[in-house]
């Protein structure tokens, strides 16, 4: 999907488990997730350290989005 | 180390007083079966069981499991060991199966991805299901369960209806003896063979409720890759806990019953060497997939292989999985063959596969799950065929009098990546 | 006796007795029964059918005109009820290959009447009408007409009486790049170790899946201040409004939903849930952040990191959505976003 949503003219920034799918695909911003069924959390941590996770997860795909880059980037 | 598998083979089935096998009937004591199933387990509430035999208008919905009875009449350990019988290595010795019939598990549905299997019409090519002779049991579970124990508590009392089917097998003289033989493969080193050295790499599903496989009764999530003898499967050292999607899900019966092994077998000595298998999971983390296949390529290395048989289950992320397998092992030498699935897309327009790597230049398919069937109405439902909208491979609207219409995908096994059934795609 | 099938032919300005380039802007036009090659196709398509119109158009003005043509030449098409449509051949002629593929297409989508065209396997119509028009293989050059015809009338004559249509090899047409599923003679585990004995001996074998190559689209160039952007969110996690109210698919979606958060700071296990069917949903539905971070993000936004979060976010089921699908969704997605003004997307996957 950010293949297209790029060639609509829209930087797109995917965060992902499986990151070589996303590669295969073909997405030009990755950024890697924690787990499939919580890609941006994890239950094994208290709330507050799952939050703090979680931003600076969602910090790297703002990164990424900001960063020029001349092929596919995982971050 | 050999495992002699005596094939009984079951005409039919029914109900009566007493549960035993007799001229190749299987009379079945229904309350016992009921309560043997139920086990001690307060988490059940209700067992209901039927009998669905090929070419009756029946349709089971949903099935979570299907299990083979079988039982071990001499040598160690127990059927389903680790989560039956004890943890002894088991795949030596003499058991006997009741060739032609399974305990299908049925009930309240779990999860999305349970499935459906047609005795006759339409549906019934799809799934080998359809041919067997199936003792269906309904099982609800309490209120307020978790699904975790709900997934278990169906789980556990298949495998003891099956084991007590089983039984009735013991004293039977089978119809005929398969022989499978396993020799210690760094041995053969050296033995001057030049038949290619083949290695199964079995993938198995790992990925949480509903998506888990046990080996001796041991959670594959935390199982780094390992070797097995081939025929500890024979004896339920492999069980299904997931309902992946129905089409490819390896249901309990499919791991008993391992295509790709007894292929193997049947060819070792002849055009090729078998000479190992080995196990890796499939989990949710790159590191952990990218740590298995790693691990299990050395492996396959260390057993001396020229090649591969890669099989694995479900679609979507394992499909990375299956093509990190590919990668390193054609990375070090061992040329590939891999058994999968696609998911092409209703019109079959569509990428078939997650993941690719151009090193998977073998590859057998099983079929487009997507492609769309219309299955006729059935005179007996067993289950609920309002979960047709839910399942995987259904959607709102499926439902009418005609007949649902649904993919592939909710037929328990039509596409099935062990390579159990005959179905396959090709491109036009 | 069975009434003769109606047949339209679409030819450009030069197959169509118009002139040559200096007529490529020709606009579409009517004229009564066969003309051109379409008298061999008429002798070809023997007594069942008719050729009762053909449809012209200047190749230049259709590339240059490309929706009002395709609208223009179906409503012709549509006035003369045909039976079947022929379009072309084009041979290797780009333009040409292009518009009757559109055509073609336009017909069966939009009419639901089988068209038939006729191109040379490099033309690059093909590539892109492949999949969802019948494309009768061609010689490069005119050379080639009697056997084009051929194939085109036999093919387009059992698309119109209903017959089922074999493989490309059979029936003469380029393969749709399509997965059709058969019953093979031997399981799949006896076909795969009889593949890889043939592989390791180095004999020729025949992979049942060639793998893909996908496309590419280049990076687009960085966000320049990130504290003025609107941002949105897409998911394939599954993340949708407890109840799930648009049902979308556990597997295999057939949709995408688009769901207003703007009155909200995060999202909770009362508020919403996963509908994706392809991992355990436990984790997902205590807490859906998990998934979708609307609670880090709001935090951004409150303390100006980015310029505001977009009131709504899609949510689709990844889980067996296969790639074309997805591909389609996210195209849709786009339009609707760019006509929010939304300048950078986050897309979270499991």
């Amino acid at each position: 999907m950010a293949k297209e949503i790029e060639r609509a003219g829209i930087p797109a920034v995917h965060i992902c488990t499986i990151v070589p799918i996303s590669r295969t695909v073909g997405a030009n911003r990755i950024v890697p997730a924690i787990a499939i069924p919580h890609p941006l959390g994890n239950p094994a941590k208290s709330r507050e350290e799952e939050k703090l996770l979680r931003r600076a997860l969602v910090e790297k795909a703002l990164h990424a989005l900001e960063t020029k880059i001349e092929e596919q980037t995982v971050f | 180390m050999v495992l002699e598998l005596g094939q009984i083979p079951i005409k039919d089935i029914d109900w009566g007083r007493k549960t035993f096998l007799e001229n190749n009937v299987l009379h079945i004591n229904r309350e016992e079966l009921i309560e043997k199933a139920r086990g001690d387990d307060s988490r059940i509430a209700s067992v209901r069981a039927d009998i669905a035999k090929p070419g009756e208008s029946v349709r089971i919905i949903p099935v979570k499991d299907v299990i083979e009875p079988r039982v071990k009449v001499e040598g160690r350990g127990g059927m389903f060991p680790g989560l039956i019988s004890g943890v002894e290595t088991v795949g030596e010795g003499r058991t006997h199966v009741l060739r032609g019939c399974a305990v299908v598990t049925a009930g309240q549905i779990v999860g999305f991805q349970e499935g459906l299997i047609d005795m006759s019409g339409p549906g019934a090519r799809y799934s080998f299901f359809s041919k067997l002779l199936n003792v269906v049991l309904s099982m609800d579970v309490k209120d307020g369960l978790s699904r975790h124990e709900h997934e278990e508590a169906l789980r556990l009392a298949g495998l003891r209806a099956a084991v007590y089917l089983g039984e009735a097998g013991r004293s039977a003289k089978p119809d005929h003896l398969e022989r499978f033989e396993t020799r210690p493969s760094l041995k053969t080193k050296g033995s001057g063979s030049d038949l290619p050295g083949v290695v199964y790499l079995y993938m198995l599903l790992s990925q949480g409720l509903l998506h888990d496989t046990y080996l001796y009764g041991q959670d594959m999530k935390n199982v780094l890759p390992t070797l097995i003898m081939p025929t500890e499967v024979m004896d339920g050292a492999v069980v299904s806990g997931n309902c992946v999607s129905a089409c490819d899900k390896n249901t309990t019966y499919h791991h008993q019953n391992n295509p790709v092994i007894h292929e193997l077998f049947k060819r070792n000595g002849i055009d090729l060497r078998f000479l190992g298998t080995v196990v890796a999971n499939c989990n949710v983390t790159l590191q952990d997939k990218l740590r298995s296949a790693e691990y299990a390529a050395k492996l396959v290395l260390l057993l001396g292989a020229d090649g591969a048989v890669i099989t694995k289950e479900g679609f979507g992320n394992p499909d990375a999985d299956a093509m990190m397998y590919c990668a390193g092992l054609e990375g070090k030498g061992i040329r590939t063959v891999m058994i999968t699935d696609e998911f092409a897309g209703v019109d079959g327009a569509s990428q078939s596969l997650a993941d690719t790597t151009p090193q998977a230049d073998a590859v057998v398919s099983t079929g487009n799950a997507n492609e769309r069937i219309t299955l006729p109405p059935m005179e007996k439902v067993i289950g609920d065929i309002r979960v047709v909208e839910k399942i995987a491979g259904g959607q709102s609207g499926s439902f009418s009098e005609e007949g649902i219409t649904v993919e592939l995908q909710t037929i328990t096994g039509a596409t099935n990546e062990l390579g159990f059934e005959l179905l396959s795609a090709r491109g036009e | 006796m069975a009434e003769k099938m109606k047949a339209v032919l679409y030819l450009n300005q030069f197959f169509g007795q118009i002139g040559a380039e200096d007529k490529a802007d020709t606009q579409p036009l009517i004229k009564t029964g066969p003309v051109g090659p379409g008298i061999l196709f008429q002798e070809l398509l023997g007594p069942e059918a008719e050729i009762t119109a053909t449809v012209v158009c200047g190749d230049n003005y259709f590339a240059e005109h490309m929706e009002e043509a395709t609208e223009t030449v179906l409503a012709i098409i549509r006035d003369c009820s045909p039976d079947l449509v022929l379009a072309g051949p084009a041979f290797n002629a780009g333009r040409y290959g292009i518009a009757c593929g559109a055509v073609c297409a336009a017909v069966t989508s939009r009419l639901g009447i089988p068209a038939v065209t006729g191109m040379f396997p490099e033309n690059p119509g093909v590539e892109l009408y492949r999949k969802t028009v019948y494309i009768v293989e061609t010689k490069g050059t005119t050379a080639g007409m009697r056997d084009a015809a051929g194939k085109m009338s036999r093919l387009a004559l059992k698309l119109a009486k209903g017959e089922s249509i074999g493989f490309p090899a059979e029936e003469g047409y380029l393969p749709r790049g399509l997965r059709r599923n058969y019953f093979a003679r031997e399981t799949g585990a006896a076909r795969a170790i009889t593949m890889l004995l043939r592989k390791l001996k180095g004999e020729p074998f025949l992979t049942e899946y060639p793998m893909p190559v996908f496309d590419r689209v280049a990076p687009l160039p960085p966000v320049e201040r990130m504290n003025e952007v609107t941002l949105a969110f897409i998911t394939s996690g599954g993340i949708v409004p407890r109840g799930n109210p648009d049902r979308i698919e556990s597997s295999s979606a057939s949709r995408y939903g688009k769901y207003d958060i703007s009155a909200l700071q995060q999202l909770t296990a009362e508020s919403h849930e996963t509908a994706h069917g392809g991992y355990d949903p436990t984790y997902a539905n205590e807490d859906p952040n998990r998934v979708l971070p609307l609670d880090v993000v709001r935090d951004l936004e409150r303390e100006g990191k980015i310029g505001r979060l977009h009131p709504y976010y899609y949510a689709t089921v990844g889980n067996g959505t296969s790639v074309a699908r997805a591909g389609q969704f996210a195209r849709e997605i786009a339009q609707d976003l760019k006509s929010s003004g939304v300048q950078a997307v986050i897309i979270t996957s499991t």
